[in-house]
């Protein structure tokens, strides 16, 4: 069971002779991907540091346009890179160093979609509420005041 | 796997036992589960620094100027590069234990023992690694001033460099005029038996204002970010009027109730973050190195299966995976 590995990456682009040239292979790529992430932090190019979009006004679409977009409305384009760049980089630790692209369909659902599904509700109300209290903290009536 | 499961003799009956519908022997899978809800518990502990980050988004600290030491280059200021180092190891490590288990799959106990113990000294590095970066956090440098709505103040002064204006940080040892007074530390030994108080600060405030009024150049940094997400830099009035009617204590370094850096919630969450990684990191290395005595005398062999090898990998790599969320949300973004 556990001695049959796919040697793929990639969607079958690259496909590897042996598991432990996969290994290698892996380690290579995310050393790359981990060398782009430090070079964009140490540089941080000034191209990447605006917001691509300004957020809708309006009613009920602007808000669910703003939730929908709210990766290049809220975020800086360098920070979302930086992201995905982490999700990249969780995925092959998880496909190919925890062999989880070996295992069953049903193992890999219940383990992924339960974390990430979670992780995502998590995110969003907790992030919600954070934007939240600081409207609360900084807006017009703010009720806090600082240095007294 | 055959021989570590005890046969009942109902094998083929669908009830009987022994079955494995997904494919996993009955320790991978729980192992899994466990890393499930333990992945749960970190993504609670980073979001919660989201929600915190996102309530005082203008001011949170900027990590860059936080974390910029490296050993042994004392004095220079380089971002990221240790972590980078810090990261680099413990995916090495990931590897060295990956390439543990292919070992394992093959019963070869040499390259298992070798494998293993090279996952083992990359923990060791990781753990020390992360032991210095708290020990440079809570020791600090440039030192900075609380006000009594509990921000911070920093010193720094416009330099030159290659024809651009930069904000250089002074540290407060540099400017503070000493005033020749002595304040003895409250202890239980030499005060109210009952009653004690932290370390005292390394300067009154009294000291850093008079450091400040005498030093023409510098400057006061408070910790409200500009729209370019850098600090922003009062006049030279407005510093000296900040520090006199805000002032309240000198902070150096960062512990769970002061942060020289700015927001103390950021140096919680940090130790408390880093430090629950930390905490499972050092146990992935205790776990492995039972592992490696277990490979050395055989045990597995004997057992016909590296399995347990696999399953400390998982743990191990788990390790890893959070790794790359932390770095990601407290050094990079």
């Amino acid at each position: 069971m556990a001695h049959e590995h796919k040697l793929e990456i990639f969607k079958g682009l690259v496909k590897f002779k042996s598991n432990t040239s996969k290994i290698w292979g892996v380690l290579i790529f995310l050393t790359i991907v981990t060398l782009v992430e430090v070079i964009l932090g140490i540089y941080k190019p000034d191209a990447l540091m605006h917001n691509v979009m300004s957020p809708f006004e309006g009613g009920f679409f602007a808000t669910v346009g703003n939730i929908l977009l709210s990766p290049i409305i809220y975020m800086k384009p360098l920070n979302v890179i930086f992201i995905v760049l982490t999700l990249v980089k969780a995925y092959y630790i998880t496909w190919d160093f925890m062999h989880m692209r070996d295992e069953k369909g049903s193992l890999r659902r219940m383990v992924v979609w339960t974390a990430v599904f979670l992780v995502c509700y998590l995110l969003f109300i907790l992030l919600q509420e954070g934007g939240y209290v600081f409207s609360v903290y900084n807006g017009e009536n703010a009720l806090i005041k600082r240095d007294f | 796997m055959d021989s570590t499961v005890v046969r009942t003799g109902t094998e083929g009956k669908t009830w009987g036992g022994g079955n494995q519908p997904i494919g996993a022997s009955y320790g991978k899978m729980m192992m899994w589960f466990f890393i499930v809800s333990d992945a749960l518990t970190f993504s609670g502990f980073l979001a919660a620094y989201g929600f915190s980050r996102f309530k005082f988004v203008s001011e949170w600290p900027i990590a860059d100027e936080v974390f910029t030491h490296v050993p042994f280059l004392h004095g220079q200021e380089l971002p990221m590069i240790y972590v980078a180092f810090m990261t680099f190891i413990l995916i090495m490590s990931s590897v060295t234990m990956v390439l543990a288990v292919d070992a394992g799959h093959h019963m070869n106990k040499a390259k298992v023992t070798l494998y293993l113990f090279l996952t083992i000294i990359g923990g060791a590095i990781f753990v020390g690694s992360q032991a210095w970066e708290w020990a440079t956090f809570i020791q600090g440098d440039y030192g900075a001033v609380q006000t009594k709505g509990g921000n911070i103040l920093q010193f720094g002064e416009y330099v030159t460099v290659d024809g651009e204006q930069k904000f250089k940080r002074i540290s407060i040892d540099e400017f503070a005029v000493l005033h020749p007074s002595h304040r003895e530390q409250h202890q239980r030994h030499n005060g109210l038996w009952f009653v004690g108080e932290d370390a005292l600060p390394p300067y009154t405030v009294n000291e850093i204002y008079d450091g400040l009024a005498a030093n023409e150049n510098i400057l006061v940094r408070n910790q409200t970010l500009n729209e370019d997400g850098e600090k922003t830099i009062l006049t030279r009035a407005e510093s000296l009027q900040q520090m006199k009617d805000n002032a309240r204590l000198v902070v150096k370094g960062a512990n769970l109730q002061v942060n020289e850096y700015g927001a103390t919630l950021f140096a919680d969450f940090f130790f408390f973050i880093t430090g629950f990684h930390g905490f499972h990191v050092f146990s992935g290395v205790v776990i492995n190195i039972i592992i490696f005595f277990n490979v050395i005398l055989g045990t597995y062999e004997r057992r016909g299966s590296y399995e347990m090898v696999e399953k400390v990998g998982l743990y191990w790599h788990f390790v890893d995976l959070v790794w790359v969320f932390v770095f990601t949300f407290f050094y990079l973004v």
